[in-house]
């Protein structure tokens, strides 16, 4: 694989908005509480990876803590300040892509102009993540891969205090999970703190300082990583790494 | 009255070495329908985006009134606009009726809501997959609302076309507020009524056959530039 070159285009962060803090958080769907009682602290800088089983809530609640949605119950703030009011100062990696019907460049462009950034970055982004030689290429034909690492220039593009990623290698070649980590991981050491939802043990294990084990709505775990893999307290999480079905 | 292959015979004829008349009222219909088309798609297009991306009370209300503005009658149209023009109306004061920029006012009412209904629809399914990624990058609402129109262009094409399609063809409004005037206010649609009416079925047929060709046209030359853009893949 071609190496990927990181001009200084994401500046160092010195953040604010840490601790996030949740309290008796719950978010109904339909009716049904997708997540309830959900009592977190995150401090500092550095990865927390969000595991668990599908329908745990892991989505939703990076959703929450985006404020793009609101709690049923529950209070989230961000160093005391409310997460609707400071999602501009944060960047969210959907799971599928969602790119303009534009050019590469100009995808990343549009951010740029949206807040109010220099253009003149945009190079610089689409080499940080490799893509400067699909510049003028439609977005929307580039692989998954690729269009993910668009996902995640165009984030970067609004110099973010906090990266929330939302399992955002799902179906991915190997190349390019190793080149998204890589990315991710670039933007830990510059002081960006980063939240990734994952499915991937073997991603979790790689980038994460900080696990929370999420099931059934509810957080099981949130450990040091270096505690988490080797000894899970919990028979789920025990169970999710080592490979069994957990529902 | 001339028979069906005479009348056909000089209609093509008239066609392939056109006179001056038939240029003019040719030349009139298109200016006012392109006219209001234009007009119709400045107001049209941010109205539909901003409906598409906004919710409030009475929304749905509004859009039952938008879509059942798509049906507006041509003569109620005319009839309105004239209502309004007419000397003793309370725009009579412009001196506007029975001139070409009555014609595009009517046509612009008419077709308006053609343009911000359906734009609406289209712009509201591309909304539906932008939505949370715009407030995630805490887009305003004009920032959105220029996005939307700009990524769905290829597909508002079509919409553009409808309300040119709906103005060069009605022939109500524009007979009511237009009057027919030749040399003045004489269109291809009140010109073929006319003939018609008088046996002069070549002319008649010869506007019709040119009518025709444009709206061919138009549609060729709109297919053509959304097939290009899906070859190269912007509109995917």
């Amino acid at each position: 694989m071609r190496d990927l070159v990181f001009p200084d285009v994401v500046p160092r962060t010195e953040t604010d908005l840490m601790p996030l803090e949740l309290e008796g958080v719950r978010l109904c769907l339909d009716g049904k509480a997708v997540l309830d009682g959900v009592d977190l602290r995150l401090e500092g800088t550095g990865c927390t990876v969000i595991m668990g089983p599908n329908g745990a809530g892991k989505s939703q609640l990076l959703k929450l803590i985006h404020g793009l949605k609101a709690p049923d119950a529950g209070r989230i703030e961000w160093n005391g300040r409310a997460a609707a009011a400071v999602t501009a100062r944060q960047a969210l990696v959907f799971q599928k892509p969602v790119l303009l019907r534009r050019s590469v460049a100009a995808n990343v462009e549009f951010v740029l102009k949206a807040r109010g950034r220099d253009r003149g970055l945009r190079n610089g982004l689409l080499e940080h993540v490799g893509l400067l030689d699909k510049a003028r290429q439609p977005a929307r034909q580039l692989s998954g891969g690729e269009a993910q690492r668009l996902m995640l220039g165009r984030a970067l593009a609004t110099e973010p205090e906090v990266l929330l990623l939302d399992e955002p290698t799902a179906s991915l070649d190997p190349a390019s999970v190793l080149a998204i980590e890589r990315i991710i991981l670039r933007a830990r050491e510059r002081g960006v703190k980063v939240i990734l939802v994952t499915h991937d043990t073997g991603q979790a294990r790689r980038m994460a300082d900080e696990v929370v084990f999420l099931h059934r709505g509810r957080i099981l775990e949130h450990v040091p990583a270096d505690e988490f893999f080797p000894e899970p307290a919990t028979s789920e999480a025990r169970d999710y790494l080592n490979g069994r079905i957990v529902v | 009255m001339q028979d069906f292959g005479e009348a056909f015979a000089l209609a093509f004829g008239l066609v392939l070495s056109p006179t001056g008349d038939l240029l003019e009222i040719v030349g009139l219909s298109l200016r006012v329908s392109l006219t209001a088309t234009a007009v119709a798609c400045l107001l049209g297009l941010p109205l539909g985006a901003l409906l598409a991306v906004t919710r409030f009370r009475g929304r749905g209300a509004v859009l039952v009134a938008i879509n059942a503005l798509m049906g507006l009658p041509p003569v109620v149209v005319g009839l309105l606009v004239y209502l309004n023009l007419s000397r003793a109306g309370p725009l009579g004061f412009l001196g506007l009726l029975y001139t070409p920029t009555a014609m595009i006012i009517a046509q612009t009412i008419l077709i308006t809501p053609i343009v911000a209904a359906l734009s609406r629809q289209i712009l509201e399914d591309l909304n539906a997959e932008y939505a949370e990624q715009f407030r995630s990058l805490c887009l305003g609402r004009w920032q959105s609302v220029q996005a939307l129109l700009w990524d769905g262009r290829y597909a508002l094409l079509t919409v553009g076309l409808a309300g040119f399609g709906r103005a060069v063809a009605e022939v109500g409004a524009v007979m009511i507020v237009g009057g027919n005037i030749d040399h003045l206010t004489r269109v291809m649609t009140t010109a073929i009524a006319l003939e018609t009416s008088k046996g002069e079925l070549a002319l008649a047929l010869a506007l019709g056959i040119v009518l025709m060709a444009i709206a061919l046209g138009v549609n060729a030359l709109v297919q053509s530039l959304r097939m290009s853009a899906e070859r190269r893949n912007v509109y995917a």
